[in-house]
């Protein structure tokens, strides 16, 4: 596909060990469109955040991307970025929600501060500037504009992931990676948080990388799904198809691991 | 039916001062049969892991009563302690944390035994450790000699559950047992603690937030919000037909493959969240029957 927005192709990573190599993620391969939300299912160990990490060049040694890999950005040669590049390509271009985000904002410094800092070494705009985007991108997430004058400790900790979504999000980057963003969360505060998520990413046009290992929750925000296992892509396919017909016996028997509602499981 | 294991009696539980502190548990009742599980269902700060804990006599009630077996547990001490902490045992949410990483997993089980099992001679004690381990389909000779960080977090939540049961418990309280592992082997972790249930008549007290694994454990359900048991009954009569808004409120918000985000009738009303917050948050006393075993608090 040519009209990707992410193109990922045969990427291999190894971790390296002192004596023999554990490969974490073996010829993998998918796109994602723009606007689309592409998930990444498996159990731990399987790889999906070591891809994530990739996507967004935060990998470090041990972990080696083997040649032959290639990341693709908007035609643009990820693996291929030098520093300075490197540092105007992630939240403008590639912005990411980890599990733990919520206590990744700093503790002794305002929210507004916390948006100033990104939107300035970015933009170089104005405090002035900074305050009307961080009001504009607070009412986004449903969290009134002039909290921002408060610090992480006053927000709980669904109101604290949506603000780092909104700092996420402010530089209007196009690919948005989370990595089980909502694990922490309530239910119902997961559910608020992705169904806001997915009217944004249908306003604003952005991708999203969703990683999780919840599948009932995975069909229900992406479009299409790639299942892990063991570092390779064992399936690949519509949300519905994943679903309604999946093909690989990893993929039923994941299914087969969650309990249904209704009694029994759902696969 | 007889009389319960275990029974909450208008158990509240504040945390700091009696006037500004936080209640983490208002007016909890419920009783807790052998051979049955009872989960207790709700969000974080619900209240659920402070019941637990009463229930373990970890914490004492502000006001109500803990009964076990028709007796009040307050004020136990010395033997009568001990007897009661060989009957109710307790599974723990983190299996990395729950095993002491210096010791072997025999040594754990061993001195669970010598602890509530003085009928074991000393002699034995190494044959009742495999008897264990092979009671939650570990392998013995493989395990028994390994520490903690050689096994997987599968294999410690089975030690954890047979370190449980070499006490020969009548209650087990397990508090979300199967959060921490990965889902290919929560079911199994589920599906032994329920043959557990079964083959030795215990009363299982499930902590989670997760009602679906509630529907798959328990006969019985009991749903929190802000300290409150909401609504309680037949697990499958509170699911299948919720009756409190904070109950429906949970079941829509529950990951369900067949309802799609961008299917506008599955959508949350962000503004209904809150109405039914404020709502669950009320004090209430009064009971409404929705049907044969299926309660629901008024509103």
């Amino acid at each position: 596909m040519s009209d990707a927005l992410l193109s990922v192709r045969n990427l291999t990573i190894d971790y390296i060990g002192a004596e023999t190599d554990f490969r974490a993620v073996d010829d993998v391969s998918f796109d994602v469109a723009p606007g689309e939300v592409f998930g990444l299912a498996g159990e731990s160990g399987c790889g999906k955040s070591t891809i994530a990490f990739a996507v967004s060049r935060l990998h470090g040694p041990p972990a080696l991307i083997r040649k032959g890999s290639e990341i693709r950005l908007a035609g643009r040669d990820v693996l291929g970025l030098d520093k300075r590049a490197l540092a105007d390509f992630r939240w403008r271009e590639v912005a990411m929600v980890f599990q733990s985000a919520m206590n990744s904002l700093n503790p002794v410094l305002r929210i507004e501060e916390q948006f100033y800092d990104v939107l300035r070494t970015h933009t170089g705009c104005t405090r002035k500037e900074a305050r009307d985007r961080t009001a504009e991108m607070l009412t986004l997430v449903d969290i009134r504009p002039e909290r921002m004058r408060d610090y992480p400790h006053q927000f709980s900790g669904g109101m604290r992931q949506r603000i780092v979504i909104a700092i996420c999000m402010a530089l209007d980057p196009k690919l948005v990676v989370m990595d089980e963003p909502t694990t922490a969360l309530d239910v119902v505060v997961q559910r608020e948080i992705l169904q806001r998520i997915d009217e944004l990413r249908r306003q604003r046009g952005f991708s999203v990388l969703f990683i999780t290992h919840d599948l009932g929750l995975m069909v229900q925000f992406c479009d299409r799904i790639g299942v892990m296992l063991s570092g390779r892509m064992v399936e690949q396919g519509p949300s519905e198809a994943i679903f309604r017909t999946p093909r690989h016996d990893y993929t039923k028997r994941l299914w087969a691991s969650f309990p249904s509602l209704k009694g029994g499981v759902l696969g | 039916m007889n009389e319960p294991l275990l029974r909450f009696d208008t158990v509240s539980k504040t945390f700091g001062s009696e006037t500004g502190g936080v209640r983490a548990a208002r007016s909890v009742n419920f009783a807790l049969h052998s051979g049955r599980a009872l989960a207790i269902v709700g969000e974080s700060g619900s209240g659920k892991t402070t019941c637990a804990r009463m229930a373990m006599l970890e914490y004492l009630p502000t006001s109500g009563r803990v009964l076990f077996k028709g007796e009040p547990t307050a004020g136990r001490r010395g033997r009568d302690l001990a007897t009661y902490r060989q009957a109710v045992q307790m599974i723990f949410q983190d299996p990395f944390a729950s095993l002491n990483p210096a010791h072997t997993i025999a040594y754990h089980l061993k001195r669970t035994l010598r602890l509530h099992r003085p009928d074991i001679r000393s002699a034995d004690l190494d044959a009742a450790v495999f008897e264990q381990l092979a009671g939650v389909k570990l392998d013995p000779a493989i395990v028994a000699p390994k520490y903690p960080h050689e096994l997987s977090g599968g294999q410690r939540q089975r030690v954890n559950i047979a370190r449980a049961l070499a006490a020969r418990p009548q209650v087990l309280v397990a508090d979300e047992p199967t959060s921490m592992l990965d889902v290919s082997v929560r079911l199994g972790v589920l599906n032994l603690l329920n043959e557990m249930k079964a083959a030795r008549n215990l009363g299982l007290l499930y902590i989670t937030h997760d009602i679906a694994t509630a529907r798959y454990v328990a006969e019985d359900i009991a749903v929190m919000y802000s300290g409150q048991i909401v609504e309680w009954g037949d697990c499958g009569a509170v699911i299948d037909n919720p009756q409190h808004p904070y109950t429906k409120l949970l079941l829509s918000a529950v990951p369900d493959p067949a309802c799609r985000f961008s299917d506008a009738a599955s959508r949350i009303d962000p503004g209904a969240v809150e109405a039914v917050r404020r709502i669950a948050a009320k004090d209430q006393s009064e009971v409404v029957t929705a049907g044969e075993n299926h309660f629901v608090l008024a509103v």
